[in-house]
């Protein structure tokens, strides 16, 4: 099933949710949307869900137009962030709700309503929860069986909403790969929306970047994170160093100090240069682009992590490798392996 | 209850340095000096015997003062057994009345936005804010023979004041609330999500409401209709004004206690009073046991 989003308008009185999103995805893929809180990237997967509607565009499934049909009709999966399991339900009953609310034309007999639960069950490794109910239940247990309910009507579109945005950070990566693998041998469209970049990049073949109602940028979890289109995505991706630059007879200058740094092609005026904090290569004085002295060394894990203040006036964080220690009050050069200049 | 932990800490340290450490931290938790405890807690229980339990003892006590076959007798008199039975025929009434425009006003209330929303709750609340006689008198305004639908009323011979019809209004009117009151926090604390799962899984909006709205709020909607039913059967303000009290036709069972009571017919008067008494008991009881099933149920959904 293939997913195709334009020109999408939603305002919350003056606030645009969504600010004319356009979207394609393709068949069998599994998509992050990724962006603050106010991205609007809940407001889309609702809208898509048939939860929500737009003020203007259009969404269309497989060519077909989606927006003609309410979210019943649409046959797409949902898990929301707080599970929203059926409280009074057992899980055996959540799950087969959906083959139950069946038009009695179409439904199931009971015996293959219950075969059918008990493989979902099976699905998400929870067979023996069946006669509990939600509230007996872990929140990494719960999401799985909001996942097996949303399956169980073998849905076109699967669409999860902050899916591990409520449990703690231990069951969130386990839940993630699990997700993947799942992914893996069901093969359904998925979309999930998250505001965590790790698990966005871990988890989706495809990361949509969203701000303020926009798409910054789409892209494979590599791309986004080596080749940033905008600021934004620079910024909330992967840990960067900022700094204000100034552009201006064809050189780039921190504060009152000139950079080593090619100007060709770069439009003069005020700029915003992008590092991330492991491509700050440290070298002798006067060997780099920027020079600066170490404040504070901290040593753990795989780097050192050093407070630099650059000659020019800002102080930044770089991550280096632990080889050759840095101490406070050395002098360094320091050179930008990659780095990319966004104007504004 | 200070008691009970007196006795348990004294039985868990059998040491008496241990045991007067043990009331002396005790009493080091409390500000209060001790002879002010005391006078606190006499005044609270002097004050619920008299104004508590003393009435009702003192219901029970005239009610039977001449024996219980007088008990009886005074209950099964014709205006007696006519007042039980149309107070039942309209506490049922007004109880189903309310019982659908409480859900569906709770619904709508917790569930959807919408312009004038606010207004609505406020609405909702009138009833409780004016007072039964004032509610009543509107009855008598609308559908009384000098009023706005009187003569029209008159022609086509249908009777609404003083009769089942005009006490049913009243007594509808006047509890309106309570259904309507006792679910919208429920519900809105429970919030949209389960039903838009319930949607999308393929549920429509009926399945949806009677396997998912209903079922949650279930314990809500019986707290209600039993508050409801309560005031239902005990309203005397508005119904005194709209009955007419014509004797075995239109008089309630608070109506007639009343009229016993003006009557000098004490053991009659105290008798119908007794089965008053008696509902409200068990209304309290029945209502402590629901809160705890409500209460069950926000701890469950708490995770």
């Amino acid at each position: 099933m293939t997913i195709e989003v334009k020109n999408l308008v939603k305002k919350f009185g003056s606030f645009a949710a969504l600010d004319g999103v356009d979207l394609k995805v393709n068949d069998g893929e599994l998509l992050a949307l990724l962006g603050p809180s106010g991205s609007g990237k809940t407001t889309l997967l609702r809208i898509i869900a048939g939860l929500d509607w737009p003020d203007s565009g259009e969404v269309s499934f497989n060519g077909e137009d989606a927006l003609a049909q309410g979210a019943r009709e649409r046959h797409v999966g949902f898990v929301f962030q707080h599970y929203a399991l059926f409280r009074h339900m057992t899980v055996f009953e959540n799950v087969a709700f959906g083959l139950r609310v069946q038009p009695r034309a179409i439904r199931k007999d009971e015996a293959t309503i219950r075969a059918r639960v008990k493989e979902l069950l099976d699905l998400v490794q929870l067979d023996w929860l069946a006669d509990r109910y939600p509230s007996q239940l872990s929140g990494g247990q719960r999401q799985r069986i909001a996942l097996a309910r949303a399956l169980a009507i073998e849905p076109r579109i699967l669409l999860l909403d902050e899916p591990f945005g409520a449990l703690d950070a231990k069951v969130r990566k386990e839940l993630r790969k699990w997700l993947r693998s799942l992914h893996h041998e069901i093969h359904v469209t998925s979309i999930f929306v998250t505001h965590d970049q790790e698990e966005a990049l871990e988890v989706a073949n495809r990361v949509v970047v969203m701000d303020k109602g926009r798409i910054e940028q789409i892209g494979s979890p590599g791309d986004v994170y080596d080749n940033p289109a905008t600021a934004f995505v620079h910024g909330f991706i992967g840990e960067s160093i900022v700094l204000p630059i100034e552009i201006g007879d064809g050189a780039i200058r921190l504060g009152d100090r000139q950079l080593n740094l090619a100007a060709e092609g770069l439009a003069p005026g005020a700029s915003k240069l992008f590092v991330r904090r492991h491509d700050m290569l440290v070298g002798p004085p006067g060997s780099g682009a920027f020079e600066g002295a170490v404040q504070h060394v901290r040593n753990f894990g795989p780097v050192q992590r050093a407070e630099v203040a650059l000659s020019g006036g800002e102080t930044i964080e770089i991550d280096a490798p632990r080889d050759k220690e840095l101490r406070a009050g050395d002098t360094i050069g320091l050179n930008p392996r990659r780095y990319r200049i966004f104007a504004g | 209850m200070t008691m009970q932990i007196a006795d348990s800490v004294s039985l868990s340290s059998p040491d008496p340095k241990a045991r007067a450490h043990a009331a002396a931290a005790r009493d080091n938790l409390r500000t209060e000096p001790r002879a002010v405890r005391i006078v606190i807690i006499s005044l609270a229980v002097l004050f619920l015997s008299v104004f508590v339990v003393l009435p009702l003892v003192v219901v029970f006590a005239q009610a039977f003062s001449r024996g219980i076959l007088a008990y009886f007798a005074a209950l099964s008199e014709p205006e007696a057994l006519a007042a039980i039975k149309l107070t039942l025929i309209v506490a049922a009434i007004s109880v189903g009345l309310n019982l659908v425009f409480g859900l569906v006003a709770a619904w709508a209330i917790s569930k959807f936005e919408f312009p004038g929303k606010t207004f609505l709750i406020t609405l909702i609340d009138l009833p409780f804010s004016v007072s039964p006689v004032i509610s009543g008198l509107v009855f008598v305004l609308l559908f009384g023979a000098q009023g706005y639908f009187g003569s029209w009323l008159r022609e086509h011979d249908i009777q609404i004041l003083f009769a089942v019809p005009g006490i049913a209004l009243a007594t509808t009117f006047v509890t309106f609330p309570f259904v309507a009151r006792a679910l919208i926090p429920l519900m809105q604390e429970q919030g949209t999500q389960e039903e838009e799962a319930a949607i999308s899984l393929g549920a429509s909006g009926l399945q949806t409401f009677f396997r998912v709205t209903l079922p949650n709020i279930k314990w809500g909607v019986l707290y209600g209709v039993l508050l409801c039913n309560a005031r239902a059967m005990g309203e005397f303000g508005a119904v005194s004004v709209v009955s007419g009290h014509i004797r075995g036709e239109t008089n309630t069972m608070p109506l007639l206690v009343e009229i016993l009571y003006n009557e000098y017919q004490f053991v009659a008067a105290f008798a119908i009073a007794s089965l008053l008494a008696m509902l409200a008991l068990i209304t309290l009881i029945a209502k402590t046991v629901l809160e705890r099933h409500l209460d069950e149920g926000e701890e469950a959904s708490d995770h």
